[in-house]
């Protein structure tokens, strides 16, 4: 490196960037600057201005809480957002059963038909999000009515379907990845000792794919969570989710009570992530978008 | 080595049960009957009778829906190609950042990502509506702007005219751009944090600039890359419903918000399912594009 030869032959009085550097040098490091305030503005001021006390909610006026009392003493607000939390806990707890079955099964057997369910689970990841919400509006109102009036949470039955249908996929990739790291003579050697397939499955399999099965539950998680487009055509009048209610009130106006639910959530979204980065290292990060890292 | 099925029926079938039925039942059936709709007519109110026409295709290349496909097309295009030109930098700046900041910035990337997306459309319209944060900065400066030629004995600035950035195309774009940009900025750097830097190296030791390095050995190189980057990118930006509906004016209606219309106001099923498939197929194309772009990326490579 010729850089380097350099600094040795004179002693210089700053460390030079290398060639490489990118990071080191201004336009690059203006650029990122600008492109993390386009990114973190409009989130920053909604959730400081949550906490401004006026009601047009243009001019700092003063801190106060009241908005957020408001929004926690709304009672159809607080209705959607429970509704939310139950979806995603069950959808979550499907999707990481289905998808890390099949994910076990596309990675363990050779079986006629195995590219088409591979293609066919790859489906529901690539389709307009509009297209698999008119499908599900379709399938509820002509073939599979969900029962009306039942109690309460069985009557979010429809939406818990359509959000599995579009999360274990994602979570059947993240197992898959994991999968790829183990070596399957463990599973051999436990089987030589006399472990049954099942007892394999549970004892062996199952330890090792434990870390993707937390992030994937985590991804399904906020998925479901972040869910409008499906939800919207699958949702009732008396089973509106977070999102869906959110949206019935932005179509009307910006309000204060808005901005403090909206912080709610993203405080719990940004919780949700540090306990994935916790649970699987960075690479939770990019689970299920892009390529994945080897 | 892969076992076969027969090896091991009760797990394969156990394994296998759920997931299929799921993946059959919950999600190709219903596209199924949607795809089936595209190719039926309304009959009175709520029947939908299965007549094997094509009339319901035949619509959606009436001018008016012809035009409407070719304006999600450009907006999509549009919004990739933006999320390009911003995302590359950015990918390049982690690609090459200190091992210990690489995943800090990864976060400070991805966090917006994770949030949900109606809450970050809803900030963006608080910045941008009329008595949002952008036109209070331009007021402010306007203002100050409008006092000091007075005091410099010019005539003051007309009164104030807030800009009008919501509620338009702009608005669109700019809102599709910050929902998808992240998108964009993962599957670069993925890409570029493979790539062999000693390429990079000899590039600029002989005399390339740090431009001509970019353009001649890096976007090449990392082709595939960018080629996936826009795809990911692109889909969703073409069937995106909620960025046109609360940002976008009259006149911004992408695909998906016709196609909504169709099934809840217009209650026009089989038009509304033939719009959708034909938004699936383009989706389709797509993949299938970035899928031939790909295979002949590695063919060169192997040559």
């Amino acid at each position: 490196m010729s850089d380097a030869a350099t600094i040795k032959v004179t002693p210089a009085k700053k460390e030079r960037p290398g060639p490489l550097d990118y990071m080191r040098r201004w336009p690059i490091q203006a650029w990122l600057v600008a492109v993390t305030i386009f990114l973190y503005a409009p989130l920053i001021s909604l959730m400081v201005f949550s906490f401004n006390d006026s009601k047009r909610n243009v001019v700092w006026q003063g801190f106060t809480l009241k908005y957020y009392e408001k929004a926690l003493t709304n009672a159809s607000l607080i209705e959607a957002f429970s509704n939310s939390l139950v979806i995603a806990l069950c959808s979550t707890i499907l999707s990481v059963i289905v998808g890390a079955m099949a994910a076990i099964a596309l990675w363990r057997f050779r079986f006629p038909g195995r590219t088409a369910f591979d293609a066919g689970m790859a489906i529901p990841i690539v389709v307009p999000e509009i297209c698999m919400g008119v499908g599900m509006l379709v399938f509820f109102a002509k073939i599979f009515p969900w029962p009306q009036g039942l109690p309460w949470p069985l009557n979010l039955g429809a939406i818990i379907i359509a959000h599995v249908s579009f999360s274990f996929p994602f979570v059947a990739v993240v197992v898959r990845a994991r999968l790829a790291s183990f070596n399957r003579e463990l599973e051999e050697a436990a089987k030589d000792l006399g472990a049954s397939e099942w007892r394999t499955l549970m004892d062996v399999l199952v330890p090792h794919i434990q870390p993707s099965l937390i992030a994937g539950a985590l991804l399904a998680f906020t998925l479901s969570l972040d869910d409008f487009v499906i939800t919207f055509f699958t949702s009732g009048p008396d089973t509106v989710t977070f999102p869906v209610k959110i949206y019935s009130m932005v179509r009307f106006s910006v309000t204060p009570e808005v901005n403090a639910a909206s912080t709610i959530l993203i405080v719990v979204t940004v919780l949700l992530t540090f306990l994935a980065l916790k649970f699987q290292g960075t690479s939770a990060l990019t689970a299920g978008h892009g390529p994945e890292k080897k | 080595m892969e076992q076969s099925w027969r090896q091991a029926k009760g797990l394969f079938a156990a394994l296998m049960s759920a997931p299929l039925v799921w993946l059959v039942f919950f999600f190709f059936v219903p596209l199924g009957i949607v795809w089936l709709y595209s190719f039926g007519e309304n009959r009175g109110l709520i029947d939908i009778a299965f007549t094997g026409t094509w009339s319901n295709y035949a619509k959606a290349l009436e001018p008016l829906y012809l035009g409407i496909f070719a304006k999600s097309l450009w907006v999509a295009a549009l919004t990739t190609f933006l999320c390009v030109v911003i995302g590359f930098p950015v990918a390049l700046a982690i690609t090459f950042a200190p091992d210990k900041w690489k995943p800090w910035l990864l976060l400070l990337v991805m966090l917006p990502f994770w949030t949900n997306l109606l809450i970050r459309t809803y900030a963006l319209i608080a910045v941008l509506r009329s008595e949002g944060y952008v036109n209070q900065t331009y007021r402010f400066l306007w203002e100050h702007a409008s006092g000091l030629m007075t005091l410099i004995g010019l005539q003051p600035l007309g009164t104030f005219q807030p800009l009008e950035l919501l509620y338009n195309n702009f608005a669109v774009v700019l809102g599709l751009v910050y929902v998808h940009l992240p998108f964009m900025i993962l599957p670069l750097y993925s890409t570029l944090d493979r790539l062999d830097r000693s390429l990079l190296e000899a590039s600029l030791d002989l005399g390339a600039g740090h431009i001509r390095t970019m353009f001649s050995i890096v976007i090449p190189l990392a082709g595939a890359g960018i080629a996936s980057g826009v795809l990911i990118t692109f889909i969703p930006a073409l069937g995106a419903y909620l960025t046109p509906d609360l940002l976008g004016g009259t006149d911004s209606q992408m695909i998906a918000n016709v196609i909504e219309s169709q099934f809840k106001r217009a209650n026009n099923w089989p038009f509304g399912a033939a719009l959708c498939f034909i938004l699936v197929y383009l989706t389709f194309i797509g993949i299938a594009i970035q899928g031939l772009l790909d295979s002949s990326a590695k063919k060169r490579g192997m040559a």
